[in-house]
């Protein structure tokens, strides 16, 4: 199969910069409006099945799935690392936060949404917006190709 | 010690570490991901003893996460943050939890050395494992139903690891619904205790619970819930299947999910909605009755082993509610009669799944000398594998309750307190016992004596005989020496689970 027509691939290519904006912006203001690290992490994979619907097979180079699955557990181990970081006091402590420099002034009452005082937390989400994007790609992708019988390797 | 002071949530987050690395290691080789797997599970294990010593030497110990002190429960009063709480029961559950997962993977090494996606199969048992630390260590309503989830997702995908039969995806698929239907009930409990007052700890709850008729409803639907997860008679028909279908090693994992199961609902029932009434004692010893007999009845007609012991284990799961109950009924446990059927009952959870483990594992050997699963074509084993048939034997005499065993410690104090309540209900549990012993010699002559069939039989890897030798030395050990474990192990646990002031005390 070679994907739709050119014009549906050109439409793909280009929406690829709004929709990956789109998805960063909702993971890094994750903690300060509704959204974070699940929603833009969806976000970013409907770019996966756009590209998957518009190029077909041809798709196999770029969405590997042993990268996805490597991509996937990296960012699990980036997360439960952030939480294992802060257990010099206990864990998930947010160490971070009020740490000045890059990591902002001490918050004190109702502040503007400074994106960079809330110390840890936009780091994990980060880590659970990789985690969804990789692992939400990686079903659309094992589907696709599961649908054509071409992943039977996998059994046991 | 930074370890003892932090184990509790260790002991959750260290599984889950390992669970995410693993697919990592597996990707440089598969000796490197074995050893990793058994040094997570090892460590794991070393954290429940050391956590379980210090609960058992210094009371209570409570974890608070993210706060500036792991003590720092409720800030001006208030618990809003996510507690682990952890007592002798707790702990007493945790170690049999982890035990258990270092002798599954162990034998694992020799029984799946076939398969090609171990690297998932690790992935899932360990984060399996999390699922029940969670549910064994939490003191959080809310995080009850994330732990829940866990365990059943991972329960699902490894109940379909045989995915090429469509019978296993069949079991997972029933496994799935079920659960899901209980991890709603238990969320809607939840939301009904936290729309009154405003609490999800365990402890805070159980301090302010006022027993009002939305209370009663959501005892009603996390009480159903969690026997659903266990596996008790109204609800056990998706045991045979899962436990039938899912390769023998993680049979046992789900039984011992299924005990961590019935573990959180005791610590519901006599923690959160203290003072249960003795009409709920009545029921739970009702369903634990009517486990015991339709188990062993079903367990009868069987041709497939693992489904067989599946029914037993139904059977045994009704021993536990039938010694609980029983307790139950006397409610304010001013007698020492009381106390000895709790104790039954959660001794019982110990040697329940010593047993019905050690059986698995040995029908797992089976399955792996002979490819088979229908008893009727099998015959001749223990000419070939005495020392196997010897394992079995051990386990067939401890599951029945015989004297030189653990199962007739328990079973016996259950059998004698229960009496005291309601003759009636001790013989039914007596025959129901004396049938499982019949049941189970039938199937020892089917597997291992008469005639052997043409095939030639291979040899057992030495692993999965080590981790059936571990089971087998407790199994003995527990038998030969009960009082020492009663005393040390079981009362403290039974202790902590009836006062619960002590619970709510060690919170707020």
């Amino acid at each position: 199969m070679n994907g739709m027509s050119k014009i549906v691939k050109v439409t793909a290519c280009i929406l690829i910069i709004p929709g990956i904006v789109f998805g960063l912006y909702i993971i890094m203001h994750g903690h300060l409006t509704p959204g974070g690290g699940f929603q833009g992490g969806a976000v970013i994979a409907t770019i996966s099945a756009l590209f998957i619907i518009a190029y077909a097979d041809e798709i196999r180079g770029v969405l590997d799935k042993d990268i996805l699955s490597l991509m996937e557990s990296m960012a699990l181990i980036a997360f439960i690392s952030l939480a294992f970081l802060g257990l010099s006091t206990t864990f998930f402590h947010n160490f971070l936060v009020n740490g000045g420099g890059l990591f902002g002034n001490p918050v004190s009452g109702i502040n503007p949404g400074d994106l960079n005082t809330g110390g840890v937390i936009p780091l994990m989400n980060l880590a659970v917006g990789l985690e969804v994007y990789s692992a939400l790609s990686l079903i659309v992708v094992v589907m696709y190709f599961g649908s054509k019988q071409e992943v039977l390797e996998d059994v046991n | 010690m930074i370890l003892v002071e932090h184990a509790a949530i260790l002991l959750i987050a260290f599984p889950l570490l390992g669970a995410f690395i693993t697919p990592i290691v597996g990707r440089v080789n598969s000796l490197f991901r074995d050893t990793w797997v058994i040094t997570v599970l090892a460590f794991t294990e070393l954290l429940a003893v050391l956590l379980g010593y210090d609960v058992l030497q210094n009371g209570i110990s409570v974890y608070t996460l993210g706060a500036r002190l792991p003590a720092l429960t409720s800030p001006s009063g208030i618990p809003v943050r996510i507690i682990l709480e952890v007592d002798a029961m707790n702990a007493f559950i945790s170690v049999i939890v982890s035990s258990i997962a270092l002798v599954v993977v162990w034998y694992c090494l020799g029984f799946m050395n076939q398969s090609r996606v171990l690297d998932k199969l690790y992935t899932l048992i360990l984060l399996l494992l999390t699922g029940m630390l969670g549910l064994t260590l939490t003191g959080d309503l809310f995080n009850l139903f994330v732990f829940l989830e866990v365990v059943s997702i991972s329960s699902a995908a490894l109940i379909a690891f045989y995915v090429h039969r469509g019978e296993s995806l069949e079991a997972a698929f029933k496994y799935m619904v079920l659960s899901s239907i209980g991890a709603l009930m238990v969320l809607f409990a939840v939301a009904l205790i936290y729309g009154q007052y405003n609490l999800l700890s365990m402890a805070a709850v159980a301090d302010k619970i006022q027993n009002t008729f939305l209370d009663e409803v959501a005892m009603v639907l996390l009480i159903s819930a969690f026997l659903l997860k266990a596996g008790s008679v109204p609800a056990h028909m998706w045991k045979p299947d899962a436990y039938g279908e899912a390769p023998a090693p993680v049979a046992v994992l789900l039984l011992t999910s299924a005990l961590v199961c019935l573990y959180v609902l005791f610590r519901i029932i006599f923690t959160v909605f203290n003072p249960a009434t003795p009409l709920l004692g009545w029921v739970l010893a009702i369903l634990g009755v009517s486990s015991i007999f339709l188990g062993v009845s079903m367990a009868l007609i069987q041709n497939n082993l693992s489904r067989l012991i599946a029914y037993s284990a139904i059977a045994e799961i009704g021993f536990i509610l039938l010694g609980t109950g029983s307790g139950l009924i006397e409610a304010p446990y001013l007698s020492m009669v009381g106390f000895n059927a709790i104790s039954g009952g959660v001794f019982h959870i110990l040697n329940d799944v010593l047993d019905l483990g050690l059986l698995f594992l040995a029908a797992g050997a089976v399955f792996y000398l002979t490819g088979e699963r229908d008893l009727n074509r099998m015959g001749g084993l223990g000419h070939t594998q005495p020392l196997l048939a010897v394992f079995f034997l051990v386990g067939i005499f401890a599951v029945s309750g015989l004297p030189p065993f653990n199962g007739f410690a328990s079973k016996m104090m259950i059998y004698e307190s229960v009496y005291v309540f309601n003759p009636l209900l001790a013989i039914i549990g007596i025959l129901g016992s004396i049938l499982m012993l019949a049941v189970f010699v039938k199937v020892f002559f089917s597997i291992f004596l008469g005639v052997s069939p043409a095939k030639g039989h291979g040899k057992l890897p030495k692993s999965m005989l080590a981790g059936m030798g571990v089971l087998v030395l407790l199994i003995i050990l527990i038998g030969l020496f009960p009082a020492l474990v009663v005393d040390y192990l079981i009362s403290p646990a039974v202790n902590a689970l009836i006062n619960s002031q002590n619970y709510i005390g060690g919170v707020l």
